[in-house]
């Protein structure tokens, strides 16, 4: 075995086996399965849970008499409009009714104001039934004042679906559903930007562990620094990959039994994902096979091994990458207060492409997200953006060559200022003297 | 080959700073050399590039015979001034990986590694982590990482400093024990009587140059200043120095005279030229008293350092 991988092997194993790992290891996808689960989960017990209502309605305008639909939980008892108010919020409180609508007169002919009484909290499905059911009736009467059918205005709405379609050659089309790449792309840049923080990070801490140990100068006379700095980096980016599959399999482990428990084996499709569970609810609901149709569609839309693998890709490098300069930075401090100073310079670009996140995802081929994508400290979050909207293959290849390149020569300066830096004790070094370091 | 290192017009600068100024020495085979000097002379520069850590800007450094390379790595063992453990390692695992980066096999360190642990009777300590022991019970493991691979080459960096005069006497056996099984060994230090005790060769540098080298018997001989102490029994040499005879033969005068107890002994340091033959004094001596012991006063190490460092 020579050196580096002996090196690699340590820094794998003691990270691997360290109680934190395990536990976040663990955690992780318990997390993420919950996550993915709970959305669902509550769509489908809340119905249940919500207890039934009784509600008083009080109409002094005579509009609404009976325009209120009784529905599973919502009962609606209509009084008198000569019944006080005050008398009727009395029953509220002896626990007759759960609320009362209260519809005053106005000045104006159009009622367009309520107000809803309770000593409980209102559910917003039943405020938003009142307020729909109210809009209903005045629009009709509206309607019907101006001399105009219901019926004639029900009959020309019309609903319009604009598919947008992207052509990728001349016989690939593909629709594009620019709400869930929206969604994927936010998701994975702040996927990604954590992950390179955390782990390159390591790389800093363990740096700074060596040399707070003072066990860097034992080390150095056995192995070249380079040697040493690139298994702690190889090593610490071993655990990283670790992780995430770790992640990927226990999430979908503990996502498709939990959800075959607490959702029943009706909901589970082979493709498992959250998306057409969803989106199965959602037809469900609205009882209607396009939906069904549209939302396979859309799953299948994403090029999911293509997000995969590009962020596989853009996390090693874009780790390696930053890993390097922390390495360097851990070189130059004596202990992580110190350090603050350098690695915000650092991690400047990452947090400046997740603030353009946004704007991204609105226009992901916009001369920013192009140059941002070609900027190496930059291009993996802003990379990870735009890849689920689909990114010309040239344009990665140019990205992850800028990239790739900017690592070597990134790695080759911190490798000289590591070899002078983890022989420094006691004081912080000026930029000017990291120059000299340079130079050596 | 009778040396095992030799260093040559060896320089180093950093900056404006010369650390190193056109330094030369041999070092022989199965010898111990001491490196003197203050706090920063430029000792563990010097120690550095026998590592490998950093180069010397002009001058070479002979290994063996050959050029100083990486293939010497696996026959130097070095312990630093600046010397730690992962403290959250166990102590076994983290010796086996010190080792490995020197070239041992895994199965290889793990057997010596065992019959260390058992000669220095710490073998429970195996699974324990090294933020569990001592300070003294951290150097015990690091030295013994430092011999682990058998190197030809031991550099020890003050090995002294922390250990208490227990283990330091244990150090002290083990490191000339290394020395008769046939390593040779630097080491680097301010406890001039270490000094006097281990070392067969010194040199001592200051500001980064060289100020003295030598073996130990011969730098001393260089710096003696003829002074001889001498022990007279008390009662004859008041009777000598009573009659007013407490002239000594040309060439040889008293620097002090301690006769405080009547009853017993006067000691006498006399100071004499340097052609003069000393017998001349015994036998002046001796005709006046009995004569129970007689010396030559040799200087200190620590007296030849102070010296040469402040002059």
């Amino acid at each position: 075995m020579n050196n580096l991988s002996i090196i690699l092997k340590r820094e794998y194993l003691t990270r691997v086996k360290k109680r934190s790992f395990i536990i976040l290891t663990f955690l992780g996808p318990i997390l993420f399965a919950a996550l993915m689960i709970a959305p669902s989960l509550l769509m489908i017990k809340s119905e249940k849970m919500e207890s039934k209502k009784a509600i008083a309605v009080l109409d002094e305008t005579s509009w609404f008499e009976g325009k209120f639909e009784n529905t599973d939980v919502n009962t609606f008892v209509y009084y008198d409009e000569n019944e006080n108010i005050d008398s009727l919020k009395k029953l509220v409180f002896e626990g007759i009714y759960d609320a009362v609508l209260y519809i005053p007169m106005t000045s104006l002919n159009i009622p367009v104001n309520a107000k809803l009484y309770s000593n409980k909290q209102i559910p917003m499905t039943l405020s938003s039934h009142i307020r729909n059911s109210m809009k209903q009736e005045v629009e009709h009467q509206k309607l019907l004042a101006s001399g105009i059918d219901p019926k004639i205005v029900k009959s020309v709405q019309t609903n319009i679906n604009v598919a947008t379609i992207r052509m990728d050659s001349e016989n690939e089309e593909k629709t594009s559903y620019a709400e869930l790449e929206y969604i994927i792309g936010l998701l994975l840049a702040a996927v990604i930007y954590f992950v390179i923080f955390i782990f390159s990070s390591q790389v800093m801490r363990g740096v700074i562990e060596e040399k707070t140990n003072r066990i860097i100068e034992v080390i150095i006379s056995s192995v070249k620094p380079f040697e040493l700095m690139m298994g702690k980096i190889l090593g610490i980016a071993m655990v990283g990959l670790t992780q995430f599959a770790l992640w990927v399999v226990l999430t979908l482990a503990i996502y498709f039994v939990a959800s075959g428990i607490i959702l029943g084996p009706e909901i589970l499709s082979p493709s498992g994902t959250v998306m057409t569970e969803q989106i199965e609810q959602l037809t469900e609901m609205s009882k209607s096979q396009d939906v069904m149709l549209e939302a396979v569609n859309m799953i299948q839309s994403i090029n999911f091994s293509a997000i995969l693998w590009s962020f596989l890709i853009y996390f090693i490098f874009g780790f390696l990458l930053f890993a390097a300069v922390f390495a360097a930075i851990g070189s130059m401090v004596d202990n992580e207060t110190d350090s603050q100073q350098f690695s915000t310079v650092v991690a400047l670009p990452l947090m400046i492409s997740i603030i353009c996140a946004p704007t991204l995802v609105n226009n992901p081929d916009s001369s920013l997200g192009l140059w941002l994508s070609m900027i190496p400290f930059t291009s993996p979050v802003a990379m990870m953006i735009r890849i689920p909207f689909g990114v010309p293959y040239l344009q990665v290849g140019i990205s992850l060559s800028i990239l790739i390149i900017t690592f070597v020569g990134i790695t080759w300066i911190a490798a000289k200022i590591y070899r002078t830096g983890i022989l420094m004790y006691g004081k912080k070094p000026s930029w000017k003297e990291i120059w000299k370091w340079l130079r050596y | 080959m009778s040396n095992l290192i030799e260093i040559k017009n060896v320089s180093k600068t950093y900056g404006n700073y010369k650390a190193l100024d056109n330094i030369s020495i041999n070092v022989p085979r199965q010898s111990i050399y001491g490196l003197l000097g203050p706090n920063g002379a430029g000792k563990t520069t010097l120690i550095r590039m026998l590592n490998q850590i950093t180069a010397p800007d002009e001058g070479s450094i002979i290994f063996n015979g050959e050029t100083l390379n990486r293939s010497h790595i696996t026959q130097i063992g070095y312990l630093p001034e600046e010397r730690g453990l992962y403290k959250s390692m166990k102590v076994g695992e983290q010796a086996i990986y010190l080792a490995q980066l020197k070239g041992v096999s895994q199965k290889d360190a793990e057997k010596r590694l065992k019959s260390w642990f058992n000669k220095f009777d710490i073998l429970n300590w195996w699974d324990r982590k090294v933020e569990e022991l001592s300070k003294g019970m951290q150097q015990k493991i690091q030295f013994i990482v430092t011999v682990i691979h058998n190197p030809q080459l031991l550099i020890f960096d003050e090995p002294f400093s922390g250990f208490d005069p227990i283990n330091v006497n244990l150090l002290k056996k083990e490191i000339l024990e290394l020395r008769d099984k046939g390593a040779t060994i630097i080491f680097s230090t301010h406890n001039m009587a270490s000094v006097e005790e281990l070392c067969d060769n010194i040199m001592l540098i200051n500001k980064g140059k060289k100020i003295l080298e030598g073996s130990v018997y011969q730098i001393k001989q260089d710096n003696k200043e003829n002074k001889f102490e001498v022990v007279l029994r008390n009662s004859e040499i008041q009777e000598f120095r009573n009659s007013g005879g407490c002239v000594l033969p040309e060439g040889f005068s008293i620097i002090s005279a301690d006769d405080k107890d009547v009853n017993s002994e006067t000691t006498l340091v006399i100071s004499a030229d340097k052609e003069i033959n000393p017998n001349v004094l015994i036998n002046y001596l001796s005709e006046k008293g009995t004569i129970i012991s007689y010396r030559e006063l040799l200087p200190s190490m620590n007296d030849i350092f102070i010296n040469k460092v402040n002059s």
